[in-house]
């Protein structure tokens, strides 16, 4: 399994901030995502009215979350095709590996799926023998690259069109040397004529799922490209690889959701394409695969349900919170260390990848509340990263120095009188130190503040103090 | 415990109660519309050119021919229109292969699914959405899907009365046709011809599916 990079976040987001390709390449976010959303949406005048029954609808589902499972499950079943459950990344693999093997497979086409990507699907795949290859434009760049996706809808948005020119001209070694990659139509051509052979040669396709549906037992995708559907129409075995929150009750309840889905991700009204898949090939029919699986993931989730974090379930992964964070806009999503990053990545992270190895990632956001604004589902992922920040505090798994700090000041906090003597007394003294230049270019204990900016000097009182003056105290 | 059992136990757990599948199923089988956009709301004719409107808001192109015999002429134009080879790969549709195709002699036809050489598919759909410009495609026998997405052009015929105003009118459609809770194999919702945004987020049509989405749009002017 990929190994998680998140405990590296500091030291990520510092090499992060400090270069200059993923800058420009971060820099298309705001023409890209956060104008065309903010368009689509003014057009709709009921969009705020359908978060609201968004957010009704999965408190609804994750209440009888067993039941719509068990429910879907039939539904499948009944339609000829298989569920699989997995409790965990390793039993989802194995589950895949399985169905690969049983179906004698050698070349295996991917969709994108964030799920698969959680549970380390293609390290695993090929660990088996199998060769796994990705459709989907952004994640055939990053697997080329052997690299994370860095957000959950555009994998590669973090490179810039010379970054894939190096990617392709290295890898597509049979095509000629001289040719032209230079417009975005070289890239899409070129991708299109390499991988049109791959769907054609693919024993078994395997994609995500956006949505579960308990009334048919349909998987639906949500793509642009067409990828997903060469994939799981071409090959002889189709694989969904899902995750248990995924289902809902109904074809008008996923209507809703597709409503508020692309016009948040990629602010288009509808995506290209919306499959709907229920079942195999049936009799007649002259396409499609002779066999249909569904694996179904927990990984975490169903531990998340009745706490604080229940919420981040109603996520439908549209990655509006990561398209207006300014952190995220500052790093991008590798220094994450993990498939999911942003703001649902802080809050969703700490449950699947353990409170110690994210325990940095609920600390990476300024609180600004801009990803609650935007979310279509109406997560309060502020309020989820204070959750994991209280956890993180409790379960001890921050370095000494941080829970030294915090004590301390806890311990000023409860002593008031304590508190103000000893702010008036720095005070003082920083701006006495302060006064002939009216600010500090280095401080001790402030070198992270002082790196980038100058620390002002301090220039009368307190607020306390000033604040008695102004003579509102006890009012 | 079956990895099954031991997930759908711990979720119970959770909510400290047994399943309410009463609940579940009543909400199913009710399958109420929730809130509906009310952009659709139309008479026939505005809906159907509130249809094509966003349809070419997608990048798809329309044109609109007055009966079925009409339609062989109108691919002819658009396969000239564009240099395209007179060659199209037709579904075993009865409403498509019931046309006439023989009043354009230069015209090519085969009848099947498709093919990595089949550069054009003519194939119908089962309803057009108003509010989004979507078409609403269902695979089978008479429809296979490989038409949908293998070939770089992508003709769809569909008659003005199929023009709906919302998704909910096309899954009452499903039902009426293939009964509660089932569905075709596969449905395809189709916006526009295909497209990725993955290079420095530049749109680009033609990603993996068609490159160009052509509808032709069948009944007089006088309304669906």
């Amino acid at each position: 399994m990929m190994q998680p990079q998140s405990h590296r976040f500091v030291e990520a987001a510092r090499e992060a901030v400090d270069d200059q390709r993923l800058k420009k390449a971060l820099g298309n976010m705001k023409a890209g995502f956060q104008n065309k959303r903010a368009a689509t949406i003014a057009k709709l005048p009921e969009f705020q009215d359908l978060r609201e029954q968004g957010r009704q609808l999965k408190d609804h589902v994750l209440a009888h979350l067993d039941a719509y499972l068990e429910r879907f499950e039939a539904k499948v079943e009944e339609s000829g095709g298989k569920v699989h459950w997995a409790r965990t990344a390793g039993e989802a693999r194995e589950a895949v590996a399985a169905i690969c093997r049983a179906a004698g497979a050698r070349t295996v086409t991917k969709g994108k799926s964030m799920v698969a990507e959680e549970i380390g699907l293609n390290e695993h795949l090929i660990a088996e023998g199998f060769t796994p290859i990705e459709t989907d434009l952004g994640e055939y760049i990053i697997q080329l690259r052997g690299e994370l996706p860095s957000h959950i809808i555009a994998p590669a948005i973090h490179l810039n069109r010379e970054d894939v020119e190096e990617t392709f001209r290295a890898h597509h070694t049979g095509l000629d040397p001289k040719r032209r990659l230079i417009e975005v139509p070289d890239f899409t051509n070129e991708a299109r004529l390499i991988l049109r052979q791959k769907f054609q040669e693919a024993d078994v396709g395997i994609t995500g799922a956006n949505f579960l549906i308990a009334e048919t037992g349909s998987t639906v995708i949500v793509t642009n490209e067409g990828n997903g559907d060469l994939t799981q129409n071409l090959p002889r075995v189709h694989v969904v690889v899902t995750s248990i929150d995924k289902v809902i009750p109904t074809l008008e309840d996923v209507s809703t959701l597709l409503r508020l889905l692309a016009r948040s991700a990629t602010g288009q009204e509808f995506s290209a394409y919306t499959t709907f898949s229920t079942g195999p090939k049936r009799p007649g029919d002259l396409d499609g695969p002779d066999a249909f699986h569904v694996v179904l993931v927990d990984n975490g989730r169903s531990a998340l349900l009745g706490t604080e974090a229940q919420d981040v379930l109603r996520c439908i992964r549209c990655g509006a919170c990561m398209n207006h964070c300014p952190v995220y806009g500052a790093i991008g999503g590798h220094a994450y260390g993990w498939v999911v990053p942003g703001p649902i990545g802080a809050a969703l992270d700490p449950g699947i990848i353990g409170v110690k190895e994210a325990r940095h990632l609920p600390n990476a956001s300024t609180f600004c509340g801009k990803c609650a604004e935007v979310c279509p589902m109406k997560i309060p992922l502020p309020k989820i990263m204070h959750h994991w920040r209280v956890k993180e505090f409790e379960t001890r798994v921050q370095p000494a120095k941080y829970r030294r700090g915090i004590g301390l000041w806890a311990f000023f906090a409860r002593r008031p009188g304590l508190y103000r003597l000893g702010s008036r007394l720095g005070m003082a003294l920083l701006g006495r130190l302060g006064r002939r230049r009216g600010r500090f270019r280095s401080l001790p204990l402030a070198g992270a503040w002082t790196r980038y900016r100058d620390f002002p000097a301090p220039e009368g009182g307190t607020f306390m103090a000033q604040y008695r003056k102004s003579g509102k105290a006890g009012q | 415990m079956s990895a099954r059992d031991q997930i759908l136990s711990g979720i119970a757990r959770a909510r400290g109660s047994a399943a309410d599948r009463a609940a579940v199923e009543e909400r199913i089988a009710r399958h109420q519309r929730n809130l509906i956009p009310s952009r659709a709301d139309l008479p026939p004719a505005e809906r159907v050119a509130l249809f094509a409107h966003m349809a070419l808001e997608n990048a798809a192109t329309v044109a609109e021919v007055a009966t079925p015999a009409d339609v062989p002429p109108a691919v002819r134009d658009f396969l000239a229109g564009h240099n395209l080879p007179a060659r199209v790969k037709l579904a075993p549709d009865p409403s498509i292969t019931g046309i006439d195709w023989s009043v354009v002699p230069t015209l090519e036809t085969a009848t099947g699914r498709a093919a990595d050489a089949d550069v054009t598919s003519v194939t119908a759909a089962m309803a057009g959405i108003a509010e989004t410009g979507t078409l609403m495609l269902a695979g089978g026998p008479d429809s296979p899907t490989t038409l949908n997405f293998l070939p770089d052009n992508h003709i769809v015929v569909l008659r003005r009365d199929q023009v709906l105003g919302n998704y909910e009118e096309a899954w009452d459609l499903i039902r009426a046709r293939f009964g509660e809770g089932a569905m075709p194999r596969t449905v395809n919702m189709v916006t526009g011809p295909s497209r990725t945004g993955d290079i420095e987020q530049t749109i680009q049509l033609g990603a993996h599916g068609p490159r160009r989405l052509h509808i032709i749009l069948v009944g007089g002017d006088g309304g669906p």
